[in-house]
């Protein structure tokens, strides 16, 4: 177990990487705490793989560090780092049995025989597959091999990290829910320093202590899920989290008001003034219709989904969700909509500003 | 649901029975009827029975010949298979190099098969040839038209220059199939290099290799041309293998009741261990599906 450092590091898959567009990987410093359990959270291709790949060591990067404990490991080989990563595809050696599979990588370290029965046989409780652990692994179902891998990845106890790389796309609902607890009350007891990619919020949301965001190659947001969710970081990040996601409208700030199109808003605290693209982002949680005062919306459509109602409605030019509560009923003269001032947050070129600054504070920067 | 009663439908397997009848049956029915016929000439045929057949299972002559291609066979399949897997294990993955590989693997393939023979005819001479000639002058007796040994390693010799890339670019083709993350979880596991071959590589293989080593099998089995254009089928009858020798019979000495027997024997051959390898193969492929 250890506490992973990257120091500055940046990757591209061109030889000669020009302006920071070719950068896979933007540059990044980052500390992981050891024995916490993250998750990396981005659309597909925003980097969260090659960020895991260059953790374990399978790809060099283009520059900057990685440090294990403070030990310097970026030239150091995958084997050398100790670390297990289970990928999105199961990999299985289907020549040999199940039970093989789940000792190889204790048999490769030269573990005694005795430790590898007695480890191999609670990991197979562990993934509930006791009962097929003699037989081979080819012709499996898809699941199966996927549990096969995931035990793979937790059979050795000594590793400094445990690296998932969207484990369970392959996995039916049920058994996600079942892994996802199982990988959970695993990091509880042992205490891995474990890392979790997914492009599934409600996966990264109940699976990590923190939650790593990432868009086009850069870290916009590290926060637990309560900050993720009151506080996004970037537009993106408001986006990204929340069902349906936050609303961003563009704005001119003026103290502690945003003036947008048709009204102005209440803002949490006041604001110097500020250059750039300015928006403001609202949950759809903390918008609500109202009959009276607010700015005028048009509703389009209401989806009843079963918790709640979620109210698609345009504001001027722009779509405009709010989430009503189940009991509420919605009339024909709700044509306004009010924002809870706490629920506001202000945006300059996609990046937040608290109230009381004029830059944003942006992750990954060195400081 | 109802099955429609239709017996024009036979009308449409009639070309395929057509073809296959001109292609196959009626030239095999031919050399069948030949195995049971005897001719002193001018195109009088008797009834014979199966003397042919018997003539044959007591020829001593047959039976060496047919030790010869057995053991051509395996030699070359022993150096082959082995031989074009660890080509292919050293063949870059991609880019340039793995498109300039994969030409210069193919040259070999399209060569005529009587250019082979004639290539490696000139070549291993020791009077001319650039092989013989150097053999000869560093010391080493070779002489392919005389020595026993030195016929066999030339015709061996030539056909792993001829047939080996097939293997290579087969198995090739079954590597690049694999993922890269088995290759990454390898490296995860700490697996050794040899354990990556025998746990990820070979399985993955092994379907394109089956297919290989039939092919290989088939082809060296009924292999004529090369050798022949090499070395005749000598030094005496060292290099006689199956089907020159059938080519003397059949049309050297015209026995061609001793040869259509000849033949159907070789056929049952080699469709047995086709048979042998085709369930070996669909075994496989239950074996990957269930």
């Amino acid at each position: 177990m250890a506490k992973i450092t990257l120091d500055n590091l940046a990757h591209s898959y061109m030889p000669n990487p020009a302006s920071e567009d070719d950068f896979a990987l933007k540059e990044l410093n980052h500390d992981w705490a050891d024995g916490e359990a993250y998750a990396l959270l981005g659309s597909s291709g925003c980097g969260k793989s090659t960020l895991l790949n260059i953790i374990s060591g399978l790809l060099h990067p283009s520059q900057g560090r990685i440090l294990f404990d403070g030990k310097d490991v970026t030239g150091a080989p995958t084997a050398e780092r100790n670390i297990a990563q289970v990928f999105q595809f199961p990999v299985v050696y289907d020549t040999m049995t199940v039970r093989d599979n789940l000792a190889f990588p204790l048999r490769n370290r030269g573990a005694d025989p005795a430790y590898i029965a007695q480890r191999v046989q609670s990991i197979a409780a562990m993934i509930g597959m006791e009962d097929t652990l003699n037989r081979k692994a080819r012709g499996l179902t898809a699941d199966a091999k996927q549990k096969i891998s995931l035990g793979r990845g937790m059979v050795r106890e000594d590793v400094n990290a445990l690296l998932f790389d969207e484990p369970l796309t392959v996995i039916d609902p049920h058994m996600k829910w079942e892994l996802r607890t199982q990988l959970k009350r695993l990091h509880h007891d042992f205490g891995h320093t474990m890392i979790y990619v997914t492009h599934d919020q409600t996966e990264a949301l109940t699976f990590a202590d923190k939650v790593v965001v990432m868009y086009d190659g850069r870290v916009v947001q590290i926060g637990t899920p309560e900050e993720l969710f009151e506080r996004p970081a970037h537009t993106f990040v408001g986006y990204f989290i929340g069902s349906p996601g936050m609303n961003v409208i563009p704005a001119r700030i003026e103290g502690d008001r945003a003036h947008v199109e048709g009204g102005s808003v209440a803002l949490p605290g006041g604001f110097a003034p500020l250059s750039g693209k300015v928006e403001i982002g609202v949950r759809p949680e903390y918008a609500r219709l109202t009959s009276g005062e607010g700015l005028p919306v048009t509703i389009r459509r209401v989806e009843d989904v079963g918790r709640h109602k979620i109210v698609r409605a345009t504001l001027g030019e722009r779509d405009l969700n709010i989430i009503a509560a189940e009991s509420d009923s919605i009339g024909p003269d709700m044509t306004r909509v009010t924002f809870d001032p706490a629920g506001v947050n202000v945006y300059v070129d996609d990046w937040r500003v608290a109230p009381g600054s004029t830059q944003p504070s942006k992750v990954g920067e060195a400081a | 649901m109802e099955k429609t009663v239709n017996q024009k439908a036979w009308f449409l397997v009639l070309p395929v029975l057509v073809l296959v009848a001109f292609s196959a049956v009626i030239p095999l029915m031919t050399v069948v009827n030949y195995s049971v016929q005897d001719s002193f000439g001018q195109n009088n045929f008797f009834w014979a029975g199966l003397i042919w057949f018997e003539e044959l299972l007591n020829s001593e002559r047959m039976w060496d010949a047919l030790g010869r291609q057995l053991a051509f066979s395996a030699i070359i399949l022993a150096i082959e298979v082995p031989l074009g897997i660890f080509v292919a294990l050293n063949m870059p993955k991609k880019g340039f190099w793995a498109s300039v590989c994969l030409v210069l693997m193919s040259l070999p393939l399209l060569i005529p098969w009587n250019v082979v023979g004639t290539i490696w005819q000139v070549f291993a001479r020791v009077d001319i040839g650039l092989l013989g000639y150097t053999l000869d002058k560093i010391g080493v007796d070779y002489n392919y038209t005389q020595d026993f040994f030195a016929a066999w390693a030339t015709i061996i010799v030539m056909d792993v220059w001829h047939w080996t890339s097939l293997v290579a670019l087969l198995a090739y083709a079954g590597l690049q199939s694999i993922p890269n993350a088995y290759y990454q979880a390898a490296k995860i596991d700490q697996a050794s290099r040899w354990a990556v071959f025998r746990y990820i590589e070979f399985p993955k293989m092994l379907g394109v290799l089956m297919i290989a080593i039939l092919l290989r099998f088939m082809d060296s089995f009924m292999i004529y041309t090369e050798p022949f254009v090499v070395t005749g089928g000598g030094p005496g009858n060292a290099t006689t293998l199956l089907s020159i020798d059938l080519v003397k019979m059949a049309l050297g000495q015209f026995d061609l009741g001793n040869a259509a027997a000849f033949s159907i024997m070789y056929f049952l051959v080699i469709l047995a261990i086709s048979w042998v390898f085709y369930t070996v193969m669909t075994n496989l492929d239950k074996r990957d599906a269930g």
